[in-house]
């Protein structure tokens, strides 16, 4: 009976999330900030760092793969709650039978989905364009996905401060974001960072990130693939939690 | 515990930092009751509301929704109730289907329930035909009576309205009150906050008023209105408006005079005195009288006076 009853609160917090996601991509995706921050950012910031050098193919995809999925799966959680609170939506929400887990976990998954999606333009550029390959599919598209669980997890955590200026929280998340993209071996590869360079890359998700998808693309991985995994399911987990821990405080003190 | 009771709220308290948002408050709510819960602004009615609907959690007290504690299961509570928020809104970006859809989604409706009841209250609220439109262009009427749609689509038992017809123009507020007379009819039992008087006077089963955090009075309108009976008033229109109002105040047995467009009303414990003295005040500077009338306290004599004591008294 217990086993039902856990089974079907499963389900129903599973429904629930699907629900919230699916709000989510039908309101959220197309709204400025999203395809400001979330699809023209990374392509002008790639094509400034990128244009004039000479970067090698196996080294310029897997970094434009990386950071567009950075950039698009961490830019919809930081709008979302933000927005609703303008919107006067959020409180309907919350007078729904479905809790913050179900709600940040419908956030997460939209941040994911529309991660993927658009990352998969930059993953079709290489073969068609530069004659790259894909040499671990399998590692590739499970990285590709933890990574952007991990980047939707983070847009979460920055949709937490109790605000109800969507610019407020879009800055916030800028301001943790592009710092990210100098210390995580986008432009320059990990070997080749000095070792300051390499210890601040360890505490950026991207890098694994990064790492995991140059590996599947043929380059060679700075880390073991089980260490990138671990490395971005624990950051994912960190900033779902904190998250969670935020949202539940704000509900706490009434805001 | 009593069957019939829908809400039971014993020793509910909040505090905002260093204020007090409501006071070890407590009533009761029976089922197929309309419950009102008046209050001058910032006098508790939204804290509470919000508290009994989940989303915001009380310092102190407890709270029962048909026998499911509402802080310790709210997702156990919130799917018997129905809730329009004060603040709170539609999605604009979606159309009234796709918002009626949502909510059905997040209340666990069963897709071919959901769909049936969602044509069903759209229909009732007279949005089907616009049920296709992105809802940034209804009217505040519109919205409101989709917010209410919202909430019924799950057939909740209980529902809770937080000043449903604030601002919204007669046609919408009177369909909202059909529709609330109507549910009460079904069995539903409905708690609801407003500023407007008459409303609760015509709507509610029983009022609660609240002030600063505490209730003054809880009873049906008609017996909080008996036990006011010596606030009657007077109320007269000449056929031009007196220039010495002052006069008119200082008759007997007039507590106090205020001016209603070409009215005045004169409030006091002895209508007769107060009558027999217009007519003289009529004759000696040569008016017509256009109305005369003795009124009852209304209900909201009844909030001002007990607002008013508390005030005093604080």
């Amino acid at each position: 009976m217990n086993k039902l009853c856990s089974s079907s609160k499963f389900l129903y917090t599973l429904k629930s999330s699907v629900a919230v996601a699916e709000k989510d991509a039908r309101i959220y995706y197309l709204k400025p900030p999203v395809i400001i921050f979330g699809i023209l950012f990374p392509v002008f910031f790639f094509l400034a760092f990128s244009l004039g050098r000479k970067i090698p193919p196996h080294n310029l995809i897997p970094s434009l793969v990386a950071m567009t999925l950075f950039f698009t799966s961490s830019s919809v959680g930081p709008l979302v709650t933000p927005w609703e609170r303008t919107a006067r939506t959020y409180e309907r929400l919350l007078t729904t039978p479905v809790s913050i887990f179900s709600l940040l976990s419908g956030d997460t998954l939209a941040g994911l989905l529309f991660g993927m999606v658009i990352s998969a333009v930059p993953l079709i550029i290489g073969p068609v364009f530069f004659h790259t390959s894909i040499h671990h599919p399998f590692v590739l598209l499970g990285g590709m996905l933890i990574s952007s669980l991990c980047f939707s997890c983070l847009g979460v955590l920055l949709s937490s401060p109790a605000t109800e200026a969507p610019s407020q929280v879009m800055m916030l998340s800028s301001l943790v974001r592009f710092p990210l993209i100098f210390i995580s071996g986008i432009f320059i590869p990990l070997e080749n960072l000095p070792f300051w360079g390499k210890l601040a890359a360890m505490i950026s998700p991207l890098t694994y990130a990064t790492d995991i998808i140059r590996y599947s693309l043929g380059g060679s991985g700075f880390y073991p693939v089980f260490l990138n995994i671990a490395a971005i399911l624990a950051f994912s987990a960190g900033f779902f939690s904190f998250a969670l821990r935020f949202h539940q405080k704000n509900l706490e003190k009434g805001i | 515990m009593n069957e019939n009771l829908v809400i039971k709220v014993s020793n509910l308290t909040k505090f905002y930092r260093e204020t007090i948002g409501v006071d070890h408050i407590s009533f009761e709510v029976r089922g197929r009751e309309i419950f009102g819960f008046l209050g001058p602004n910032g006098a508790g009615k939204t804290t509470t509301i919000r508290i009994l609907t989940g989303i915001l959690l009380p310092d102190e007290g407890e709270a029962k929704i048909m026998g499911i504690d509402i802080i310790k299961d709210p997702i156990a509570a919130k799917r018997i109730m129905g809730v329009v928020p004060e603040v709170c809104n539609v999605y604009v970006d979606l159309s009234a289907w796709e918002n009626m859809i949502l909510m059905g989604k997040l209340y666990g409706v069963r897709k071919d329930e959901r769909e049936k009841k969602a044509e069903e209250i759209l229909q009732k609220f007279g949005l089907w035909q616009r049920k296709d439109e992105k809802t940034r262009r209804f009217s505040k009427g519109m919205k409101q009576r989709l917010i209410l749609a919202m909430s019924l689509i799950h057939n909740p038992e209980v529902l809770f309205l937080d000043e449903p017809t604030s601002g919204l123009d007669v046609q919408s507020s009177r369909m909202i009150r059909e529709v609330l007379q109507e549910l009460k009819l079904k069995g539903k039992t409905i708690f609801l906050t407003t500023h407007n008087i008459e409303e609760a006077n015509l709507l509610c089963d029983r009022v609660a008023i609240i002030n600063k955090g505490k209730i003054v009075a809880i009873d049906t309108p008609e017996r909080l209105k008996g036990a006011f009976q010596k606030t009657q008033s007077v109320e007269v229109a000449f056929d031009r408006i007196p220039l010495n109002i002052k006069e008119i105040e200082n008759i007997p047995h007039v507590n106090s005079c205020q001016r209603l467009g070409d009215k005045l009303r004169l409030y006091t414990p002895n209508p007769d005195r107060v009558i027999r003295k217009l007519t003289e005040y009529s004759e000696k500077n040569n008016l017509r009288f256009i109305s005369l009338s003795i009124l009852g306290p209304s209900l909201e004599d009844v909030f001002v006076k007990l607002t008013e004591e508390k005030e005093t008294s604080l």
